[in-house]
């Protein structure tokens, strides 16, 4: 049991970092756009796939695809963004946001099953299914892989935010668009390229995800979205280390469940704790808490 | 919105003057126009006798009603729910499990509604009380969570019957017409919902309701209670979805997790409010009459599942993209337009109507334009303040 | 003549921003009273402050002889004091009339606990002071057009108007005279004056210097967040403190970002 446990507390230290990945794109959208981007889990889904193209018809090792995969996602992101979310003006700008990335994840999922069909796929490499031998219990080595590109695309982020120009733009952009764009901030290039960022990174977690998660087909990015959706909230909105920090608590929190209890109610768990958290602090761990008013 | 204002006439109230023949017409206009729309529904079925275009009319009504009971609560606070199949799905297995454990026969399975309605209703109150504490980005997102919550639970629980669902007996009236009841039950439930949307809409209730949607702390700091008023109307929603989603079980004939708890559920219903116009009383409604039956068509004409999805999909883009306010809105603005162009017309003289605002020191001069005066109150009236100077001063 | 509102050296800090340290305000009942001081001098967060948007970190607050430090905004509607706000907030998608008839939810309170909720919004007797009120401040043309569709000018007659359903005992006007004509700033200080002939305390914040000389009975001057002097205007116009406090010194520059 104590074996069982250590195993999933590192399992889920490794694989919330995946999520963690998946999960700062979703909250920078969120900061930088002020919208909640529901395509989020299918596009993991279609990197995953366009990872599983590269890797069995043309023999790509999964890694060196996400250099071809990860631009590819990157035009993907811009373009979404250009055309759907965009043009989108008025009032109710950030419900219809909302509706449009919906509408986007549906037509994707739709496309995707008429090419692959509903039929779950697996990524496999050498070093997906085999591992070394860590504290009596087997690791297999896309885990620790999967966690270390986690850990550089999390540090080139941060690098990214706080070194550069760019950085810098988004950051202001987070902060107020008004006054980004008094400051002569281009906003909608910013938003476009981050929107475009935040999606390529999500083809490097759909990467991992679909080498370690079990299966997939185009229904999971329900699950996924779902899942980003709960972290990113817990988390508290727009803020990144409170993805990272959510990410990795509620798939460990979910791995502990699994093994200690029983697979069907870690997933109650797993939603159960954000309802949890937000009855208790509505902006989530890292949010700020609104202002008594204004 | 402006309709619904020029009726309850706070002008009339203040003695102000309007151009009173012209609101009569409307009004009578309006009435005539639910009037011939009653009867048609209520024929419908009995002159349209194919059972496949009764059955698309059962679903019609299904969303109707589902549309307005979403409409009186995210259409009017403002809060936008993805999560009100939660209540569609208790609903429909509320009354599914109660008819099985009760055994009851097939025509007193209408009963049962208000059953359905209610247990969802008490599963609103603990879900608003945790929902409605947050901000409104996070509530959309809360609600998806509370949904996906549910759907798992009818998946694991055991006497939700996993992943068989719970099935419906036979009903005990013939096959020629079995559409039909559940039609005219379809057909009360929209109507009265949208009755109460109205009642709503003018009411105190539904006042405080819009002061939330359009700025939540200043109302509160007026003294509305907002947490009292956003939760109610989310009980009263959730309430009238769940009877919705008991009468689709007994239409369908099953519930399963994934059919009860229908990720689509929520997003089809918004885009309908949408498409129609978020937050008018008509809108939603004419949105579900166009797209439910829209959308049951391409599931029939387009066979493989996935292409429809995908023709939805697009479908739903388009009418964001390029209906943005919705249909009533802009129609509203167009016949606004028009109005103000015939006035001006008819009269290019004078001012109009009577002025209005008794300033001290002196009166509106008669040059203001109509269209400052009139109570149509859509967006593109204009600022009224053009040869006002004493009260309305230029920007 | 008693206090009405009072403020006792209230401090208050946005992370490591002092907005407010050492407000000291009195208002007496029944006078206008205004607030000015430079820019990032802390008047709108002490607003906020007594109106319960903001919470304090010391100092106190007092109504009359109830302290209401800390109040959430809404109870401390209820006690008697409206507010509006340097960016006027109306309820754009309703009617004026509407907006007017949502500020007087709490005058409605019955006796009876229980009301038809789906009773018509508003009340004859609701309505009767609506227009008598809207009449009053010059815009009960309106009435029936959408807030929205109000020029700037009209949305602060009616923000004043809405407030003042309440029938509040003082009410804080943050900048009313900002951003208008002169004409519609006359007819603002007119009307202020009217109303407080008929009993209504004021406390203005403003920086039109000739809007509060010529309306307010006692001014105060707030510099850095700190009650700098206080008195009637010919005397405060003169100090030379108050003149420092506007021109200032190098150092003093730092503009606090006060919402």
């Amino acid at each position: 049991m104590g074996r069982e446990l250590s195993e999933a507390i590192v399992d889920g230290i490794l694989g919330g970092s995946v999520y963690a990945l998946m999960a700062v794109g979703l909250t920078l959208i969120f900061g930088v756009l002020d919208i909640i981007n529901i395509a989020q889990g299918i596009l993991v889904v279609l990197g995953a796939y366009l990872s599983y193209v590269l890797s069995v018809h043309l023999h790509i090792d999964l890694f060196v695809g996400l250099l071809v995969t990860v631009p590819a996602m990157f035009i993907v992101g811009v373009t979404i963004q250009w055309a759907f979310i965009r043009p989108l003006r008025g009032r109710e700008r950030t419900s219809m946001s909302l509706l449009a990335s919906y509408a986007v994840a549906i037509i994707i999922e739709g496309v995707l099953y008429l090419i692959f069909g509903s039929n779950f796929y697996n990524l496999n490499a050498s070093y997906v299914t085999s591992g070394p031998k860590i504290f009596g219990f087997y690791l297999d080595y896309i885990y620790i892989y999967g966690f270390l590109m986690a850990l550089v695309l999390v540090v080139a982020i941060y690098y990214m935010l706080y070194r550069t120009q760019f950085g810098r733009s988004i950051r202001a952009t987070m902060q107020d668009q008004t006054a980004a764009r008094i400051v002569g901030i281009n906003v909608n290039r910013v938003q476009a390229l981050t929107f475009g960022i935040a999606v390529a990174i999500t083809a490097a977690g759909g990467m991992v995800f679909g080498a370690t998660g079990g299966g997939f087909n185009p229904n999971t990015g329900y699950d996924l979205i779902s899942r980003l959706l709960a972290i990113i909230i817990l988390g508290g909105l727009g803020s990144i280390a409170g993805a990272m920090v959510a990410a990795i608590f509620m798939i460990t929190l979910e791995g502990v469940v699994d093994v200690l209890w029983s697979p069907s109610w870690s997933v109650v768990v797993f939603y159960g704790a954000l309802v949890l958290v937000l009855a208790f602090r509505p902006q989530g761990l890292f949010g700020r808490k609104a202002a008594r008013a204004q | 919105m402006s309709q619904g204002t020029v009726k309850a006439g706070p002008l009339q109230a203040g003695g102000v003057q309007l151009p009173t023949g012209h609101d009569r017409r409307t009004t009578v206009a309006r009435l005539g126009c639910l009037a011939v729309l009653l009867v048609i529904a209520a024929i419908f079925p009995l002159v349209i006798t194919n059972a496949l275009y009764t059955q698309f009319a059962v679903l019609t009504v299904i969303y109707v009603g589902a549309v307005a009971a979403w409409n009186l609560f995210s259409g009017y606070t403002g809060y936008i729910s993805l999560g009100h199949a939660v209540f569609f799905g208790v609903g429909a297995y509320t009354v599914g499990l109660l008819t099985k454990q009760w055994k009851l026969p097939g025509g007193d399975i209408f009963a049962l509604l208000p059953l359905g309605g209610l247990v969802a209703a008490l599963v609103a109150i603990p879900l608003g009380l945790v929902a409605l504490r947050v901000r409104r980005h996070t509530f959309v997102v809360i609600t998806i969570a509370f949904f996906f919550i549910f759907q798992l639970l009818a998946f694991n629980l055991n006497f939700t019957g996993g992943n068989q669902g719970v099935s419906s007996p036979f009903f005990l009236w013939s096959a020629a017409n079995y559409n039909n009841p559940f039609y005219y039950v379809g057909l009360i439930i929209a109507v009265l919902t949208i009755t109460l949307s109205w009642l709503i809409r003018n009411s105190r209730f539904g006042l405080q309701m819009l002061a939330i949607r359009d700025d939540e702390d200043r109302a509160r700091g007026l003294g509305v209670r907002t947490m009292g008023v956003k939760l109610t109307a989310f009980v009263i929603s959730g309430g009238i979805t769940g009877m919705i989603g008991g009468l689709w079980w007994f239409f369908i004939g099953q519930a399963l997790p994934e059919t009860a708890f229908n990720p689509l559920f929520d997003v089809t219903v918004a885009l309908m409010a949408f498409l129609g116009g978020f937050g008018t009383l008509v809108g939603p409604v004419l949105g579900a009459l166009i797209l439910e039956p829209l959308q049951q068509w391409i599931q029939i004409t387009y066979t493989n599942g996935y292409t429809s999805e995908i023709v939805l999909g697009v479908l739903f883009l388009a009418v964001i993209l390029f209906l943005p306010r919705g249909i009533v809105p802009t129609g509203a603005e167009y016949v606004t337009k028009w109005r103000v162009a015939q006035a001006r017309r008819r009269e290019p003289a004078t001012g109009g109507p009577a002025p209005g605002g008794s300033a001290p020191g002196g009166s509106a001069p008669p040059g203001s334009p109509p269209e400052g005066r009139t109570a149509t109150g859509t967006g593109s009236a204009g600022t009224p303040s053009a040869g006002t100077p004493s009260t309305g001063g230029v920007r | 003549m008693s206090t009405l509102l009072r403020t006792d050296a209230v401090t208050k800090a946005f992370g490591g921003v002092q907005a407010l340290n050492g407000a000291t305000l009195e208002v007496e009942e029944g006078s206008i009273a205004g607030l000015i001081g430079p820019n990032g001098s802390g008047k709108t967060t002490l607003f906020n402050v007594i109106t319960g948007y903001e919470t304090v970190d010391g100092g106190d607050v007092y109504l009359g002889d109830r302290k209401i430090t800390d109040a959430s905004p809404d109870k401390v509607f209820l006690a008697g004091i409206g507010r509006t706000f340097q960016l006027t907030r109306v309820f754009s998608r309703l009617t004026v009339m509407e907006n007017m008839i949502v500020a007087a939810q709490h005058a409605e309170k019955g006796s009876a606990r229980i009301r038809n909720p789906l009773a018509r919004a508003g009340g004859p007797a609701t309505r009767r002071r609506a227009m008598e009120l809207l009449e009053f401040t010059g815009i009960v043309g309106h009435a029936g057009a959408l807030a929205e569709t109000l020029s700037y000018g009209q949305r602060k007659l009616l923000e004043l108007s809405y407030v003042l359903m309440a029938q509040p005992a003082i009410v804080l006007l943050d900048e009313p005279a900002g951003g208008v004509n002169l004409t519609l700033i006359t007819t603002i200080a007119d009307r202020i004056r009217e109303l407080n002939r008929q009993g209504t305390t004021f406390l203005i914040v403003e920086h039109n210097m000739d809007f509060v000389m010529g309306l307010c009975d006692r001014v105060t001057v707030l510099d850095n967040g700190a009650t700098v002097v206080s008195g009637p205007p010919d005397e405060v116009r003169t100090d030379p403190r108050v003149l420092d406090a506007y021109l200032g010194t190098a150092e003093d520059d730092d503009d606090i970002a006060v919402s």
